[in-house]
């Protein structure tokens, strides 16, 4: 399938994602989809025979600031049975952007999930444990953000012990639990 | 009679332990030695390379993304050039695709013989480490030959090589290349048909082939679970169409499956740099004749004036890519790895991610070893064959 195809047939599965065919170097297919859409998008690229899309390789984002809308976030999918290339990409607002979870759908994206949180600022609506993944649970900030400074000097916040206490512990077991239970 | 305990038990294991392969932290629940859960902690080697990245020039990224990973550093480098090179829409000379093939091949082999032997010493096979590391000695003279470093070479670059290959460098390449079929039978004779081995990694950490997909664990833990996924085959670059290899796949999805699926990995690499050893001329073109990318020899630069411009330009600006982005995965020695990079038309990168094959294998580690016995948890740790410098980079 080359790529007006397939963007053809991703606006038919989902009318209201206004699916847009966007120019790529690489040519893997690359395309621009509505935010709002991303589930039933999603599902759709996954669950369709067509289309088989059952190995989500990345989500990440770029920071466009002081462009607006300010992000984008991208998935890139691999479909092996088609040997299909895909990139969906979504625009993001700056003020108070958050996006819907895909981890119900591709469990591999939740440590990604987290990392672009963690990063960049971008929320995950519905994700099962939206904790920071790389920086320090008490970091401010989002340093991947073309606004956050290279270079800063910070003491650190926090001097208690590594080890928690039994309560905390069994609260994140109970977390970790319903994680994988999802 | 004292009371019998029945209360789970929690342990911190690492982030300071000797198998996890740098600073991982799990915390374990135990009812006796069965794992009840895991909660693996990552982000102690977080060093914020791809921000630092935004702050270089297209060249400089590559010593950067090389340390991100000190096993698959030819790997990391090639796949950084590789989508750069797709931005500028440059074709680097047939002879440099062999060479970038051969180098990615033996840093494969490299680095399946780091993991074979940490992953055989942590099972309690510790002369497999000696004798895995006795060969690798030979890969490090190897990249010491072509680049003066042994870890870190930074050969690749945008565009090409850095310089063309070292006099003697086939014939280290070729003694090596015969020397090795002997010494994989060797490390099997140690291990494959070892009844200690089988019994430790045999139904352990055992994942099934739809799982691994959805887990994003492309790669040798994919094969060993029957998904011949490998980007060589399905997405082929540098001309991988032309080589003659198989990919192996095992269909049990354990730890002894994974062992099996990478030596025999080391043998199909050692096909392709064999046949890309006779393609590679001894001298030739080692970059893309691109002034605005190649700097001019260097006896150019002392007697032209025109190259001394040029080289002066390439040193201090460096060159533009054109805006846009570029996302050309390989396979690296842990499974499908790339760069999505973006371009704003500068000398400098918008954005630089690493796709992480070891993140993921994180990520799913605890859905490996949850039921599982806790000295089954290293067996497992190694064989999903984590670079903690790639999971937090």
């Amino acid at each position: 399938m080359d790529s007006p195809a397939l963007a053809a047939l991703l606006r038919e599965l989902v009318p209201a994602a206004d699916v847009e065919l966007a120019p790529s170097a690489d040519r893997h297919t690359t395309v621009y989809a509505s935010a709002s859409q991303l589930p039933a998008l999603a599902r759709a690229l996954r669950d369709h025979p067509d289309l088989d899309f059952s190995f989500l390789a990345e989500v990440t984002a770029a920071d466009y600031w002081p462009r607006e809308p300010r992000f984008e976030v991208v998935y890139v999918l691999v479909s092996m049975s088609h040997r299909l290339r895909l990139r969906v990409k979504l625009r993001v607002p700056g003020a108070d952007a958050h996006l819907a979870s895909v981890c119900d759908i591709w469990p591999a994206a939740n440590w990604l999930e987290r990392e672009v949180w963690d990063l960049f600022g971008i929320a995950f609506d519905g994700h099962p444990d939206p904790r920071r993944l790389l920086m320090p649970e008490d970091w401010e900030g989002f340093p991947l953000r073309k606004d956050y400074p290279v270079q800063i000097r910070k003491t650190p916040t926090s001097a208690e012990p590594l080890q928690v206490t039994a309560e905390e512990f069994r609260a994140n077991v109970a977390r970790d639990r319903l994680t994988r239970e999802r | 009679m004292p009371e019998v305990r029945t209360e789970t038990m929690t342990v911190n294991m690492g982030p300071q332990h000797p198998s996890t392969h740098g600073v991982l932290r799990l915390v374990l629940e135990l009812d006796g030695e069965t794992v009840l859960s895991a909660a693996p902690t990552i982000g102690f080697l977080h060093t914020g390379i791809e921000k630092t990245a935004e702050q270089k020039k297209w060249q400089q990224v590559i010593p950067l993304v090389e340390r991100m990973d000190y096993l698959s550093a030819q790997s990391n480098s090639m796949a950084f050039c590789l989508s750069v090179e797709t931005l500028l829409g440059i074709e680097v000379p047939e002879r440099v695709r062999n060479i970038r093939v051969l180098i990615a091949e033996l840093q494969r082999i490299n680095s399946h013989l780091v993991w074979l032997g940490t992953h055989g010493m942590e099972v309690g096979a510790v002369s497999v480490m000696l004798y895995c590391f006795r060969e690798r000695e030979l890969l490090l003279n190897i990249n010491e030959m072509l680049a003066g470093f042994r870890l870190f070479p930074s050969y690749m670059r945008v565009g090409g090589l850095r310089e063309d290959l070292p006099r003697g460098f086939h014939d280290a390449v070729r003694a090596f290349l015969d020397r090795m079929p002997q010494k994989l039978d060797e490390y099997e004779d140690l291990l494959t048909k070892n009844e200690i081995y089988i019994e430790r990694t045999r139904n352990v950490g055992r994942i099934s082939g739809a799982d691994a997909i959805a887990y994003g664990l492309v790669g040798p833990i994919a094969r060993a679970a029957g998904v011949d996924y490998d980007v060589r085959k399905y997405f082929p670059y540098l001309g991988y169409e032309t080589y003659d290899f198989a990919v192996p796949t095992r269909a049990e999805g354990d730890v002894y499956a994974r062992y099996l699926v990478r030596v025999a990995e080391m043998r199909e690499s050692l096909k392709i740099c064999r046949q890309a050893l006779d393609r590679i001329t001894p001298s030739g073109p080692f970059a893309v004749a691109d002034p605005r990318i190649t700097p001019p020899p260097k006896d150019k630069v002392y007697t032209e004036m025109e190259a001394l411009i040029q080289h002066f330009l390439i040193y201090s600006q460096g060159f533009t890519v054109p805006a846009g982005e570029a996302y050309v995965p390989v396979e690296g020695p842990r499974g499908e790895q790339g760069f999505y990079i973006v371009s704003d038309g500068t000398n400098r990168p918008w954005r630089v991610k690493s796709r992480a094959p070891s993140l993921l294998a994180c990520q799913a580690l605890a859905r490996l070893i949850i039921g599982g016995l806790i000295a089954d948890v290293i067996a497992v740790i190694g064989s999903i064959d984590v670079v903690m410098g790639d999971v937090d980079r």
